[in-house]
């Protein structure tokens, strides 16, 4: 594992009019690592991971990644850094097909790899190639997750943030899902951020992780750590490990 | 009741029956309805006295109209319908090969519509074919240009503009005022008021970059309403509410359509008529409108199409792609707006005559009534849309006969609203996507095929 810093998340306060969701959030990310933020509904986790893309804006606190600031950035502009983020919710476009939500994930580049790079989607995902000329919106709830992680990874990012990936899909589809994220890290070295409300899971599958509890940060380790954390388990694995 | 095979027609007779109860019903429902709205009708007599007028006679074709209306549609129209999709269910569905009208149809139409000027010429003369070119033809390409220019904005961006008539009016003005106060010619005009029109688009654009949906809908119908007014008081310039009158045609690489010497018809040795004009303008609008889905088709396959479309349907997933939405946004309201702007200085150089009445926020409506009665996005079904609700008024207009049924006050065209209001909600009934209701995709890798796609519920995942 490489050890330079990616991703630096520094004090970072964030709020929706006068109510402080983020009270002041250290995360970082190095090169090549998968690391995992838990943390119950409402503590914050999805508005960390727009913090970091931009909107909103953080108040207080920096966003450093790849050494250069990008706190007060515009979304679209920390998205041309090869911030890849892959929202809540999947957000894929539902009227456009499956081929067209693609080209748009590779609009950074001009479609210039795009050929080169469908492929590669296509075998990671081989649903999406059957299903390539169907439109997005009638994706079941897998295929979409699945559209919506290959849209972000045509714009070959250099970070992969993915909120909650697993949200609302079978057992078996989110664990293909899981497989494909380790794939990615495994096989080219991504660097993946990643929101989940299943926390055996996305411990399972982080080199770290970090636990967020209203706004803080009250735990970060390994992933094995973690996991044997009985604190964690109480919090977040009971009944929860299958 | 061994042979039951449609338990509905057991248990309520014959359907003849049905229908001449269910219509009986309609037709007393009417009767209690309208007997007051349309019996009786309040008016003032010599001596200022509220007097109540009865119009015994509509009520009762009212009356008659419910009855036959409701009859028909239960006597025929429902088995029919119940008939024919039960065929429909027992039919496999085959993917028929699509007809030779149906693959060509663009190029037909196109080809009819260049055909469309000789034909009628032939057919009513020079004199009887005015009101077909004219009424007809230029009237209803106008709003199909213009529904095609909303359609960037609304059906392919996504953003609901309200207020669009105020950039056919920005480039009507400005080729009035330019080509009066400056002798300017419409070819160097045309594209000055698409560029004028364009940066007011811009000027529209930049407060409602933030808005969506019903916000930004009500600040665009104002923006319609500030140039109206603005036309109407800033009268050293406008004119005010007398408008702009005398107009310079538009003419033909210098020749003008006029009886002088070195006019079209004498330097064509033709016989002096108003006719030439027509037709001249009626290929003129018809390349502006070719121009309008030409640009539409090519831009939808650029990367700025896909993203407009891309916008409509979700503008976080935008923005977390890299698409800058300021601009994408921007470029649709400029885009737009400039060919509501060419539109515009079409149809000022055709009247000779502008005033801000033309350009009333009813305009705006039926421009997007086409547009959503069109399915947003196609450009067949938007044209469909604007010769049946043009053509439509124009054919209100034609139909005397109706005065021999409804008296001699009865103006058809007055019913118009009435009717696009019914019309309107029949097609939201009937077709809740408009005529041509799916999205054609942009990008296809071997070939074009019939995927169940088409079944998609709009924002559905």
């Amino acid at each position: 594992m490489a050890a330079d810093t990616l991703l630096k998340v520094e004090g970072v306060e964030t709020f929706y009019g006068n109510i402080r969701a983020l009270a002041g959030v250290d995360v970082e990310v190095k090169k090549g690592e998968i690391v995992s933020l838990i943390g119950a509904n409402g503590a914050g986790k999805s508005t960390l991971m727009m913090t970091i893309c931009g909107s909103p804006q953080a108040r207080h606190g920096s966003v450093i990644f790849d050494g250069q600031d990008i706190t007060r950035m515009p979304t679209h502009e920390i998205a041309r850094l090869r911030i890849a983020q892959s929202p809540e919710g999947r957000r894929i476009f539902p009227r456009m097909t499956v081929y067209e939500n693609l080209q748009m994930g590779a609009s950074l580049d001009n479609q210039k790899f795009f050929q080169e790079d469908v492929e590669k989607m296509f075998t990671l995902f081989p649903r999406l190639k059957e299903r390539q000329f169907q439109r997005g919106g009638t994706l079941s709830g897998g295929e979409q997750q699945m559209l919506a992680i290959a849209r972000a990874l045509m714009a070959r990012p250099k970070l992969l943030m993915l909120d909650e990936p697993s949200l609302g899909l079978a057992p078996l589809v989110s664990k293909q899902i899981f497989a494909a994220i380790k794939l990615l890290n495994v096989e080219q070295g991504l660097t993946v951020f990643l929101v989940e409300q299943n926390a055996f899971a996305a411990l399972k599958l982080s080199h770290r992780a970090y636990v967020l509890v209203n706004g803080s940060i009250t735990m970060s380790g390994s992933g094995a750590e973690l996991l044997a954390n009985p604190e964690v388990r109480a919090a977040y694995l009971e009944g929860g490990a299958h | 009741m061994a042979s039951v095979t449609n338990p509905s027609t057991v248990s309520t007779g014959s359907p003849t029956g049905k229908a001449l109860r269910e219509a009986t019903f309609t037709a007393v429902m009417t009767f209690l309805m309208f007997a007051l709205f349309i019996g009786l009708k309040t008016d003032q007599n010599m001596r200022n006295e509220l007097i109540l007028v009865p119009r015994w006679g509509m009520l009762a074709i009212l009356v008659v109209l419910a009855f036959v209306g409701r009859f028909a549609m239960v006597a025929w129209l429902q088995p029919w319908r119940a008939a024919s999709k039960a065929a429909k269910a027992e039919a496999p569905t085959v993917d028929e090969e699509a007809g030779f009208v149906k693959r060509n149809f663009s190029k037909l139409a196109i080809l009819a519509l260049v055909l469309y000027p000789p034909i009628i010429l032939a057919l009513f003369g020079a004199q009887g074919s005015l009101k077909y070119i004219d009424n007809f033809g230029i009237q209803i390409l106008i709003y199909v240009m213009l529904a095609w220019g909303l359609n960037i904005v609304v059906g392919l961006a996504g953003l609901l503009d309200l207020g669009y008539v105020a950039f056919y009016a920005v480039g009507a003005y400005s080729y009035a005022l330019l080509s009066i106060n400056f002798g300017f010619s419409f070819w160097i005009l045309l594209p000055l008021a698409g560029i004028l029109s364009a940066f007011w688009g811009i000027i529209l654009g930049f407060p409602v970059l933030r808005l969506k949906g019903d916000y930004l809908a009500i600040v665009t119908l104002a923006f319609g309403e500030i140039i109206r007014l603005v036309l109407i008081n800033w009268q050293d310039v406008t004119k005010g509410t007398f408008g702009i009158s005398g107009i310079p045609k538009i003419t033909l690489f210098g020749i003008p359509f006029d009886a002088s010497p070195n006019g079209f018809a004498k330097i064509f040795h033709l016989a002096p008529s108003s006719a030439y004009y027509k037709v001249f303008l009626f290929y003129l609008i018809l390349l502006l409108c070719l121009l309008t889905a030409f640009v539409t088709i090519r831009l939808r396959r650029l990367p700025i199409g896909r993203a407009w479309e891309a916008l409509r349907e979700d503008e976080i997933a935008c923005r977390s792609l890299g698409i800058n939405t300021v601009t994408t946004k921007l470029t649709a309201f400029a885009i737009g707006a400039m060919f509501g702007g060419f539109a515009g200085s079409f149809f000022a150089a055709r009247q000779g005559f502008v005033s801000p009445e033309s350009f009333v926020f009813l305009e705006s409506a039926v421009i997007l009534s086409i547009v959503v009665l069109g399915g947003m996005g196609s450009l067949t079904g938007i044209a469909i849309a604007a010769i049946a609700m043009v053509g439509g008024t124009e054919l209100l207009r034609e139909m005397d006969f109706l005065k021999a049924v409804f008296g001699p006050d009865f103006t058809p065209e007055l019913y118009r609203m009435l009717i696009f209001g019914l019309a309107m909600i029949t097609m939201m009934l009937v077709r809740p996507r408009g005529f041509v209701g799916s999205r054609e995709p942009t990008a296809f890798l071997f070939e074009r095929k019939n995927v169940s796609g088409s079944f998609t519920k709009e924002g559905h995942g």
